[in-house]
């Protein structure tokens, strides 16, 4: 369970306008929900805070029942190691790596044998269709195949918790939408919590939940 | 257009990271300051080296030249007295010495009225009665040797040739314009006289009347003079005396040149990566309609910019260097060639524009590669987002290939005018191909091996091997630099171990007599021979009587050595390179040849050989070729039974004495010096003290040359630095995602620091393969041919691994420092760049 209690973020000056102000949301394995808001509303900063990559003023943010803040930088990543899974925007794979090994990455970071691991993404590389693409480098893939090798490495090792951060400003319409109905879908089958920062309507459809998130206050949409 | 792309392409980088530009140009500047100094120096020493003997030799056309113990003075009257002879000028000359504390002096004897027709920088303008000259007890002082020795005129001083002790008073001391080296100047009649060398001349310097052909003059000279005496010009001296110190100046030369091409690697490496960081910004300037031409312009001026800009930077520092260099070890740089001879820099204005544009150059050849190929990138290319192209094309591999090859090629070629010249060039294309070629085959073999490495330092295997050009580039300094150093080490380590061995077989007495410093002029006559044979407390007495002869034709005399073969003979008791000649029954007498001789006369064991001895000319044979480190000109080695039959001379100038178990050295010494006439002018010394003076010496020559191997390690780790520091700054979304996918920063460092381990153990791996042949090169070609001598391989292990070792940890460090720098930035940030 990810809960959020009265987040503040701001950056500069004490007296500039805060980023976050008094952010609350309670999400339960299984939901899947949508952050909207405009260009520089602070939807990045909320899912670097969920993340642990940066931390509130003040507030609380607990990861089933663990507290964020109370964790050094080092507790954090591997916090971040064991129970989270990132999809990004620009997809981020490792060019010298091939997609099985890519896929394989947050399976061997969290120990398990190169062996395992690599059945392991292998199984969920079929699941999103790439299985004939295992020993190829992201290099001769396409943006939508790309993106989807990355949902695969956000959710081989089984996170609790997955973020989701503009998946399809890359893509075509035709990619983003498969890329999207792949994350839901993977991301509800694992019963996982999923959070899905865009400017996307579109995108944002696709989710269970959508919140806006404006003026520093998260409301539902 | 040309300004928007200096702008665009040049400045933006030099603004982003000046720091790199900075090194490179640093690179450039230091690798120039080590050539232009030694090289300077170098020069410098040469120029007074040939000044002084242009000086001394005056305005004489012609010299007759005797060998070291002179020539009978009956020679004289009959070379003034020939047709075409406008004045001939007898000159003795000899080292005397003061005390242990002063290097020995250069005395010249003259006729001072008609030294006064050839020598006038020496004499003229002095008033030489009244200066005191033709005093039997005066002796005129250089300024360089009354400062040396702490005199000034009118002070008396006691100088040693020989067994002989003189006093001398300094009549005058000569302006410093005179002659710029230590001097001392007697009436020759006096000197022979004082110090026991009457009837005696070592030169004489002649000039012509222009009236007879000079061929026709030389002609008649030549067929007054005795074996081992010959007439030459001074040019010809000069050469003779330049060609003893070439190939030492030769081999620092290039090896500071090679200083340099590891600099221009740095270049290179520095170049390629910036070029590669900013293909996308020349694919915009390309995709706006900027020529290829200019492009590849503006790039090709950046690199010769740095390259000019480390040049001026690097004649100053050079200068400075030389000065520095000049104080602390002097001109040979340790070496011990020019220990007497008082020197100032002359810089020439043609050397310092050669290194000036050396700087350029080598920068612009370091640039040419990577400039081509971005300016001629396609734009597409370039503007996609990703890791720069790393399709790798097996040109650069097969070029290397072929550098080797011709590199192999090269080392049958004879020397040039003397010199290895071949061997230098071979030792060029071979680091070149080395670099071209060993990275791609080690990262080759590495895949081959699939190394099972846990994470996260599979990642670092995987990037290296994925991105086999970068890896390349990032080790080609450390390849070179390591390389050098491997091939410095191995050659100094052999030459050291051979020279303890040789040292272990010539000095197998306890003790050795010398029976004075000044060259040959001191002698132990058969009498004190005896007594020395007869003293109880010596086990064995063994006899050497040594002598210059002029063997080998235009090069300095050869020393020959007459020595008692010993109980084991001289098969066993000299170091010989090779076997031994079968002992012939009714034969000519066996001489034993130094590899030099052998080398020059091309001579084996068994062929005869002649040798100017005695009356006439005397025909040996070859019993065999010996190592030889202590005298540069050649030797020869005889039986002293042989050479008193041959000569009648009963005298010698060495002893080595087998001590009694219970005799002490001391108790020894004084017994010895109390068996000869004048036991004070004896030099004796414990085997052991000539063991570690010998190696203080050799330690010395090659003092510099450590200098030099830390400079170009100190620039391949630079190297190093600015590879690692490069990619973990364009690397900066890696690691961003790394830490998302929960990578500590710390594991990042370490990551990065497994990847520049593996990059520096291929580098220095390569380089120790291409410094092991580098080595073989040195020893068996260049030191082979510059000074004859050979040595047994003798590899330091250990050095080498600690060496090995520290340049893969210096290199990890480099790489942990970059990424921390690297990953100190805001990682949500950079996973938003374009990946």
């Amino acid at each position: 369970m990810l809960t959020l209690k009265h987040l503040h973020k701001s950056y500069r000056d004490p007296g500039d306008r805060p980023v976050l102000r008094d952010i609350c949301l309670e999400l339960q394995p299984g939901d899947y929900v949508a952050v909207v808001g405009e260009s520089g509303s602070g939807k990045s900063t909320l899912l670097n805070l969920i993340a642990g990559l940066e931390l509130p003023d003040s507030g609380r943010i607990l990861l089933d029942g663990q507290d964020l803040a109370l964790l050094d930088d080092n507790e954090r990543t591997r916090l971040r190691r064991r129970r989270m899974g990132f999809v990004f925007q620009a997809f981020l794979l490792l060019p010298h790596l091939t997609v099985l090994d890519n896929a394989a990455l947050s399976l061997r970071l969290n120990g398990v044998g190169h062996r395992e691991s690599q059945q392991r993404a292998a199984a969920l590389l079929g699941a999103v269709g790439l299985s004939a693409h295992l020993h190829r480098f992201p290099g001769t893939l396409s943006g939508g195949e790309s993106q989807r090798v990355a949902i695969a490495r956000a959710l081989a090792h089984q996170p609790g918790l997955v973020l989701a951060d503009e998946p399809t400003g890359n893509l075509d319409a035709g990619s983003a939408s498969q890329v999207l109905d792949l994350l839901r879908e993977q991301v509800k089958s694992r019963d996982s919590i999923g959070i899905l920062v865009t400017h996307s309507s579109a995108a944002a459809a696709s989710a269970d939940r959508v919140l806006r998130l404006a003026d520093g206050i998260l409301r539902p949409e | 257009m040309i300004r928007a792309l200096w702008q665009a392409l040049v400045g933006s980088s030099l603004r982003a990271q000046p720091g790199r530009t900075l090194l490179a140009t640093l690179a450039i500047a230091a690798g120039i300051a080590l050539g232009y100094s030694v090289h300077l120096l170098n020069a410098s020493a040469d120029a007074e080296f040939r000044r002084a003997a242009l000086q001394l030799s005056g305005e004489a056309e012609l010299l007759v030249r005797g060998p070291r113990q002179g020539f009978d003075e009956q020679l004289y009257p009959q070379i003034a007295t020939l047709d075409g002879i406008a004045i001939a000028s007898p000159v003795l000359e000899f080292q005397a010495s003061r005390d242990a504390g002063n290097a020995p002096l250069r005395i010249i004897g003259i006729d001072a009225l008609r030294a006064r027709e050839l020598q006038p920088a020496l004499v003229a303008g002095q008033s030489l009665p009244a200066a005191g000259l033709f005093e039997p007890d005066s002796i005129i002082l250089s300024a360089a040797a009354a400062r040396s020795h702490g005199v000034a005129a009118g002070d008396l001083l006691d100088f040693r040739a020989g067994t002989v002790t003189v006093a001398l008073r300094v009549a005058a001391v000569l302006p410093d314009g005179s002659y710029r080296q230590p001097l001392g100047i007697m009436d020759i009649a006096a000197a022979q006289w004082r110090f026991g060398m009457t009837g005696v001349l070592h030169r004489i310097d002649i000039r012509l009347d222009g009236e007879v052909a000079a061929a026709a003059v030389q002609k008649s000279i030549s067929a007054l003079l005795p074996e081992g005496v010959e007439l030459l010009t001074p040019e010809a001296e000069n050469l003779r005396s330049a060609a003893l110190t070439r190939a030492y100046r030769t081999n620092l030369d290039m090896l500071a040149l090679i200083a340099l091409f590891t600099g221009a690697f740095l270049v290179y490496s520095t170049q390629t990566l910036s070029m590669l960081r900013r293909r996308s910004q020349v694919a915009l300037m390309r995709a706006l309609g900027a020529p290829r031409g200019t492009v590849l312009g503006v790039l090709l001026a950046e690199g010769t910019l740095i390259g000019a800009a480390g040049a001026v930077i690097g004649i100053a520092g050079g200068f400075v260097l030389a000065r520095q260099l000049l104080a602390s070890v002097g001109m040979d740089l340790g070496a011990g060639y020019f220990r007497n001879l008082q020197a100032a820099l002359h810089p020439e204005p043609a050397a310092a524009l050669f290194f000036l544009l050396l700087g350029p150059l080598f920068a612009l050849g370091g640039t040419l590669a990577p400039a081509i190929e971005i300016a001629g990138m396609p734009a597409a290319r370039g503007l996609r987002a990703g890791d720069p192209d790393e399709r790798v094309s097996a040109f650069p591999a097969l070029a290397g290939v072929a550098a080797i090859g011709s590199a192999a090629m090269l080392l049958w070629a004879a020397p040039s005018t003397g010199l290895p010249l071949h061997g230098h060039a071979a030792i060029a294309l071979l680091l070149a191909g080395a670099t071209l070629a060993f990275p791609p085959a080690a990262i080759r073999l590495l895949k081959l091996a699939r190394l099972p490495l846990p994470l996260p330092h599979a990642l670092s295997l995987a990037r290296l091997l994925a991105t086999p050009r970068l890896t390349a580039i990032g080790m080609s300094s450390i390849l070179v630099s390591f390389s050098l150093v491997v091939s410095m080490l191995l050659m100094i380590h052999s030459f050291r171990t051979s020279l303890d061995a040789w040292l272990d077989q010539v000095l197998p007495a306890d003790i050795y007599v010398r029976a004075g410093g000044g060259g040959e002029t001191a002698f132990l006559s058969g009498r004190e021979q005896q007594r020395i044979a007869s003293i109880p407390q010596l086990l064995r007495v063994e006899f050497l009587r040594s002598r210059s002869l002029l063997l080998l034709p235009g090069r300095p005399p050869v020393t020959l050595i007459a020595r008692d073969p010993g109980v084991d003979g001289f098969s066993r008791s000299l170091p010989l390179v090779g076997a031994p000649a079968a002992p012939g029954a009714d034969g000519p007498p066996a001489v034993w040849i130094s590899e030099l001789v052998a080398d020059v006369l091309a001579l084996q064991p068994g062929d005869p050989i002649r040798l100017p001895l005695g009356m006439q000319p005397q025909i040996f044979a070859v019993g065999g070729i010996w190592r030889d480190y202590a005298r540069q000109n050649g030797a020869v080695v005889m039986d002293l039974a042989d050479y008193r039959r041959i000569t009648g001379d009963q005298t010698v100038n060495d002893v080595a004495a087998w001590l009694a178990p219970d005799a002490r050295v001391t108790e020894i010494s004084g017994l010895i010096r109390a068996a000869a006439d004048d036991g004070s002018a004896l030099e004796i010394t414990a085997t052991a003290d000539l063991r570690r003076l010998s190696l203080d010496i050799f330690d010395r020559s090659f003092a510099v040359t450590w200098a030099l191997q830390a400079a170009a390690l100190c620039i391949g780790l630079l190297g190093v630095w600015l590879a690692f520091n490069a990619q973990a700054l364009s690397r900066r979304r890696e690691f961003g995602m790394l830490r998302h996918l929960g990578l500590t920063r710390r594991e990042i460092s370490v990551m990065l620091g497994v990847e520049g381990a593996l990059g520096a153990a291929i580098g220095a791996a390569c380089g120790m393969v291409a410094g092991g042949l580098i080595g073989l090169i040195l020893i068996r070609v260049i030191n082979r041919q510059s000074f004859h001598w050979s040595m047994d391989l003798a590899v330091p292990w250990l050095p080498l691994a600690a060496l090995f070792t520290g340049i893969i940890l210096c290199a990890a460090v480099a790489a942990c420092a970059g990424a921390a720098m690297a990953t100190r930035q805001e990682m949500t940030r950079a996973v938003r760049e374009d990946w």
